[in-house]
């Protein structure tokens, strides 16, 4: 009893981390770079080798955005079972929402001048801001729009989906149509998102010049401190009752109902959550790349997220974050020098992971150090695992 | 048959079931189990065909508060079939399953039967393999298992005293930290029995409990399941006739989706019809 006690007194965030030491490595990680990258880029003078440059800089802000929408799809696919082959769309999607803000804060100083319309609503010769571009001269509207937007497509997707228990790879197919109908859509200049351009040649953001240095840095923190904040949630999902429930989902859907759980709902409130993470995902990445297109609808997309989490390891938060972070480096790397090999490189890893590491980088490891030390806790996440209340009881 | 002419009185469509006037099948959710004419079950006239193949016709079954049935048939007589219509999880081509006086089992979903009381095992044990024996049981916790409350859901120290004494009886406790999936097959059967228990159902449907258990463990089985019957009602589908012997009081036995006999187990097992399908090897 004095053991539960004990944790009683502790805070939620301590009772959350206290038995993962996965994830406090990851935290560990992550506030260093946090604070090193920006201090190393803004007060280490350029000729110094520990200088960090403002493209890195950006870089590494755009891996933390991708290593939230990892976590997005690990939530769904690694706790869930349900392999979303559109989640792209979302990200996607909440990065238009920014884009759209960004685009507004431009007013006249695009080519054409025009104080109302943005430059490729000018060269299509249209009249007046079609209606949903309104509000999103407004920051705080846009944000809601970031949240709501992939929120309620998945929401009405997936109530459809669930609802009529499309699982599997019928799911997945169908996310890919969604995603890939969302590009096409995008395509189209009529739909009044700037066409296969996309929005671009962004100015400022909340009054602050994109390219200066302290903006980028702003980006940077915001990025981390959101892909924190995300993990933190996410971590608290999985360790309440309803993370149990998911993964007795994807292990024994049956079993589930049978037992009363409403399954549908289930689903349908991960991934819904999980299309929100994505969309702000998106709203982070936008600012730090300077344009947002209907490319990034592309099923491909959604598919290269899906080898992220499969390499790091689904089913850990952690693992999620390491594949996003060592997929797009090694993306990084190949574009620039051997721009034709990325796909076959990308394919074949995942190839690879597939048969020879099904539970990606982190479950390899997680098996090899329990194999040296056989008492090592399981895969699955557990509010129990220091508590053991019935121990407690049993000792007393 | 006293009892016959009881279910006849009952049946009465006129009088007992109002409802049962068409169209007004899915009004029929009632929230309240209604036992007052002590039968539990009532299936009547279900039929459900796979491709055109009947995996049951017209089948009747009535099953008493309280009572424990023991299902006997050849393999394909379509028992399995029957539990996944009265669990929700086929719906009947034609027939009727209500849970007592009011509830519409063809109406409903698996979860809400769940929650109205009914429990199942199944053939092949179905349990949460990467879950530990306590948090199987956790999860199949008698509660209100909707999303929201089920995200801030804390164990009381009642509940967890439930749990406790549930892994005593299956007689996990050593087991408890276990991953399920490092089970023995027996071991899987009782746990998911824990789960049916921690459920609390009115009506327990288990389909071949003892499949890959000990000749101790098939014992144990046996008290279980007849300590249960009086406060639960228990339907167990079993082949081991050793074993529906030791257990039962009334046995069903069902031959390509029909009930052929139906009484004590010598009665049944004197049955000329039974001998030729079934019991005759
Ligand atoms: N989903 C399905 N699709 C097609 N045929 C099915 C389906 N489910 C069951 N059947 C068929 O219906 C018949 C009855 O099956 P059921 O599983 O109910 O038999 P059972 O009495 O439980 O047999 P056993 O003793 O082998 O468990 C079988 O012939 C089976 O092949
Ligand atoms: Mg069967």
């Amino acid at each position: 009893m004095t053991a539960q006690a004990h944790i009683k007194n502790k805070s939620l965030i301590t009772q959350l981390f206290m038995s993962d030491k996965g994830s406090q490595i990851f935290f560990a990680l992550l506030m260093t770079m946090t604070i090193v990258v920006p201090i190393l880029h803004l007060a280490v003078p350029a000729d110094s080798a520990l200088h960090v440059s403002a493209y890195t800089l950006t870089l590494l802000g755009k891996y933390l955005s991708f290593a939230l929408l990892a976590i997005a799809l690990d939530l769904v696919w690694g706790y869930c079972g349900i392999l979303s082959l559109g989640h792209a769309a979302f990200f996607a999607l909440g990065g238009y929402a920014m884009g759209m803000y960004l685009m507004r804060q431009i007013a006249d100083r695009g080519v054409y001048g025009n104080p109302e319309l943005p430059d490729f609503m000018v060269f299509l010769d249209w009249q007046e801001l079609p209606w949903f571009w309104y509000g999103f001269d407004q920051f705080w509207f846009a944000m809601l729009m970031v949240i709501l937007v992939p929120g309620l497509l998945a929401y009405i997707f997936g109530w459809l989906a669930f609802r009529s228990r499309v699982t599997g790879v019928y799911l997945s197919i169908i996310t890919q149509a969604l995603t890939y109908a969302l590009m096409l859509a995008f395509f189209r200049n009529e739909m009044g998102f700037g066409g296969n351009n996309g929005l671009t040649d962004f100015k400022d953001i909340l009054g602050y010049n994109l390219q200066d240095d302290s903006t980028r840095v702003a980006l940077f923190l915001a990025s981390a401190i959101m892909l924190i904040i995300g993990y933190t949630v996410a971590k608290f999902i999985i360790n309440s009752k309803l993370g149990r429930v998911t993964v007795a989902i994807r292990d024994a859907e049956d079993r589930a109902r049978f037992v009363g759980y409403k399954v549908e709902n289930y689903k349908l409130w991960v991934f819904t959550f999980s299309a929100v993470l994505a969309g702000i995902a998106g709203a982070l990445y936008v600012p730090q790349v300077g344009i947002i297109n209907p490319g990034e609808f592309s099923p491909l997309n959604s598919i290269e997220l899906v080898v992220w989490v499969a390499v790091g390891g689904r089913g850990y938060l952690y693992g999620a974050v390491l594949g996003a972070f060592i997929v797009n480096f090694a993306k990084t790397y190949f574009t620039a020098v051997l721009p034709e090999v990325w796909l076959f490189a990308l394919g074949g890893l995942f190839i690879f992971v597939t048969i020879f590491m099904p539970q990606g980088i982190v479950g390899l490891i997680a098996k090899l150090t329990s194999k040296k030390n056989p008492s090592s806790s399981p895969p699955i996440e557990n509010q129990f695992s220091e508590q053991k209340p019935w121990k407690s009881k049993a000792d007393a | 048959m006293p009892s016959k002419s009881k279910f006849k009185e009952v049946m009465r469509r006129d009088r007992v079931f109002d409802f049962m006037v068409p169209g007004g099948r899915h009004a029929v959710i009632a929230k309240q189990l209604d036992i007052s004419h002590d039968i539990v079950l009532y299936v009547e006239g279900i039929s459900v065909s796979f491709d055109g193949f009947k995996a049951l016709n017209d089948l009747n079954l009535y099953i008493n508060n309280g009572e424990l049935r023991c299902i006997i048939g050849p393999n394909g007589a379509g028992k399995t079939t029957m539990m996944d219509v009265i669990t929700g999880k086929t719906k009947p081509d034609a027939g009727t399953a209500f849970f007592g006086q009011t509830m519409d089992l063809t109406a409903m979903s698996e979860y809400e039967i769940a929650a109205a009381g009914i429990g199942r095992k199944f053939q092949k044990p179905t349990i949460f393999p990467e879950h530990t024996v306590f948090e199987n049981l956790e999860l199949a916790m008698h509660c209100d298992k909707r999303v929201w409350t089920t995200l801030f859901a804390r164990l009381s120290s009642a509940q967890q005293d439930r749990i406790l004494e549930i892994v005593d009886t299956i007689m996990l406790a050593a087991q408890i930290n276990l991953q399920a999936k490092n089970l023995s097959h027996g071991q899987k059967q009782w746990l998911e029995i824990g789960m049916l228990l921690m459920q609390n159902p009115q009506l327990l449907l288990v389909d071949e409990p003892i499949a890959g258990m000990t000749q101790q463990e098939t014992e144990r089985t046996a008290e279980l399941l007849t300590s249960l019957a009086g406060q639960h009602s228990v339907v167990v589908v079993e082949h081991d006739m050793e074993f529906v012997r030791s257990i039962a009081k009334t046995v069903t036995v069902l031959h390509e989706g029909h009930v052929l006999a139906e009484g004590s187990m010598d009665e049944v097992q004197n049955n000329q019809q039974v001998i030729e399908v079934y019991l005759g090897e």
